[in-house]
């Protein structure tokens, strides 16, 4: 499956505080909390995406906080697929739990600058940059992580442990 | 047990909990879980990954734990629901360790004050800072709300066995240098992702004289470096600490000799003067004599959290605060961070010397480590911190900024009305 669309340049390190601030977590909807996604980066971060567009993210993306509510946020606020230098640990591991798909390219994320039109294929790992028409091939998925995806995330993965 | 390969503390401990054969860091094992814990904030997400795994009971009624303590006493409306919600769900599943009024802590310094967790435990909660119980030698780590369902369902979860980075801590400890001294100044070493998917293990002679306390405030950090977990071996201090609370543990828990470390760091505890995480990250750590230089003036000192909100903290905090009065232009706001380190305050006359340096004393509560409540900052305002985390904005409004300490020097910072090291007051 390709998606496309634009690129959202944030820097290193970004915080699960900064994706979404503290007082908006006394809800779990979605929506409410994409309406707030980055704002703790810079108020009204969220209204320039457009529906599928991408964060393109420095090193250790979504540090800090164990909050589910940062991949949540994200989805709720219409991004398709994260792609980044690196992710923390719990940030990680949440997203593949929450259905966000993220894509680990290491240095190879300097190929791509704020704005630019991207065509992102999750299952091949393939990124083609349509500004420099350079193809950036991220990291595969780990085994087990994929075993999870292939199951339909976490929840029917224990769905299916608890059946059994 | 004797294994085929010499194993590291994270290893060793969760080997323990799994039928696999832990061989080398990278492979993937399924462990049994001690505790799963969850508070107000990550609970309600976790129950509602819960129903949708169709589950219809928890793994077992004792070895879940749901402790509100992030925005209770419920700061608004939102969270009052969100704790209610939280509540009907200990009612239903009968939930043995629900905590949510007067005997409700910080969950960090609760659960192992209860005797809930300790040495050879595998203990997930839905915080980040759930390795605070590696001080205890638990192999605990955060995980999301939705894994902590996975683990609240089925009694495991699993893990990638980490690489570990082994950091020697020898030498004797200037006056004002403590625990947290020790971790910020790692932190500063190993940068914010220095240990990303790793453990760090401590030893050395410095560590084994620390109290298990100041250990689990080292353990509580290690998360602060990217790392999974933050682990000390269990000696007879570790035991006796356990015995104390109730904790069923009676083993010493060592390395094993030659056990593969990916990374050694030394750290010569003598030479460190107090240490300070700068705004916006906790590895931007530097000495406090640097700092005075600068006269950074603060707004508000937080004196509390899952790091430094435990009785010798307290204590360290009053032996700054007793005779001397906080300056007029800050806020000196001292959470206890369970009902009994209150009491025990109060009974030691800690508490007295807090109010008559005019000191806000509150009740136990993450309340403003997280930009919660009871100590927000405006915009410009600067705090000085013995919590975690210095994040942009993460007590307050966007523009304002923490600076991370020990309870020392947070004390003195509300005295003098700007970072100064204690022995200049």
């Amino acid at each position: 499956m390709k998606l496309t669309g634009a690129a959202h340049l944030v820097g290193e390190h970004i915080d699960t505080d900064a994706i979404i601030p503290a007082p908006y977590l006394v809800t779990t909807d979605p929506a409410e909390l994409g309406k707030h996604c980055m704002e703790g980066l810079e108020p009204g971060w969220n209204t320039r995406l457009a529906k599928g567009d991408f964060i393109v993210a420095g090193r250790n993306f979504g540090c800090g906080s164990s909050r589910e509510h940062a991949p949540v946020a994200i989805l709720g606020a219409g991004v398709s697929v994260v792609i980044a230098h690196s992710y923390a640990r719990i940030f990680y591991r949440n997203s593949f739990n929450m259905g966000l798909p993220l894509l680990e390219v290491g240095d190879d994320i300097s190929r791509i600058q704020d704005g630019d039109p991207l065509e992102v294929d999750i299952v091949t790992g393939q990124i083609l940059n349509k500004r420099t028409g350079e193809t950036i091939t991220a990291q595969p998925v780990p085994p087990f992580m994929q075993e999870i995806l292939n199951a339909g995330g976490l929840v029917n993965y224990v769905k299916q442990r608890l059946t059994a | 047990m004797r294994h085929a390969v010499a194993h590291t503390l994270a290893m060793k401990l969760l080997q323990a909990a799994s039928d696999e054969v832990i061989k080398e860091a990278g492979q993937i094992v399924r462990c049994r879980v001690s505790l799963v814990l969850a508070n107000d904030i990550t609970a309600p997400l976790a129950i509602k990954s819960f129903r949708k795994m169709g589950a219809a009971t928890v793994f077992d009624k004792t070895k879940v734990a749901l402790v509100m303590d992030h925005f209770t006493p419920n700061k608004d409306i939102a969270s009052a629901e969100q704790v209610r919600g939280v509540r009907e769900f200990a009612q239903e599943q009968d939930i043995l360790h629900y905590y949510e009024g007067g005997d409700c802590g910080v969950e960090h310094a609760l659960l192992p004050e209860l005797g809930l967790v300790g040495p050879g435990d595998v203990v997930v909660g839905a915080d980040s800072h759930t390795c605070t119980y590696g001080g205890l030698c638990a192999f605990a780590t955060g995980m999301g709300s939705t894994d902590i369902a996975g683990a609240m369902a089925l009694g495991e979860t699993w893990f990638k066995v980490p690489q570990t980075i082994y950091v020697q801590i020898d030498g004797e400890l200037a006056p004002y240098v403590g625990a947290k001294d020790l971790i910020l100044h790692t932190i500063g070493k190993t940068g914010v992702d220095g240990a990303r998917y790793k453990a760090l293990e401590f030893g050395g002679g410095t560590v084994a004289a620390l109290s298990v306390e100041g250990r689990m405030t080292m353990a509580n950090m290690a998360i602060e470096a990217g790392g999974k977990a933050g682990l000390f071996p269990a000696d007879a201090k570790t035991l006796a600490y356990a015995k104390a609370h109730g904790h069923a543990a009676t083993q010493e828990i060592w390395p094993d000799a030659g056990a593969p470390y990916d990374e050694i760091i030394t750290i010569d505890a003598g030479s460190l003067s107090p240490q300070v995480a700068c705004p916006h990250l906790p590895d931007n750590v530097r000495g406090v004599d640097e700092l005075a230089a600068e006269h950074i003036v603060v707004n508000q000192s937080v004196i509390g959290s899952c790091t430094n909100g435990r009785i010798e903290d307290l204590r360290e905090a009053a032996a700054i605060l007793k005779g001397r009065k906080v300056k007029k232009t800050v806020r000196c706001v001292v959470l206890p961070a369970t009902p009994n380190i209150w009491t025990q305050a109060l009974r030691e006359g800690l508490l007295e010397t807090f109010m008559e340096a005019g000191c806000i004393v509150g009740p136990p509560t993450c309340g403003p480590c997280l930009g919660g409540h009871m100590g927000i900052l405006a915009k410009g305002e600067r705090a000085i911190a013995t919590t975690n985390r210095n994040f942009k904005g993460r007590m307050g409004h966007l523009e304002s900024e923490v600076y991370l300490s020990s309870p020392s020097l947070a004390a003195a910072a509300a005295v003098a009305g700007e970072i100064v090291h204690p022995a200049s007051l």
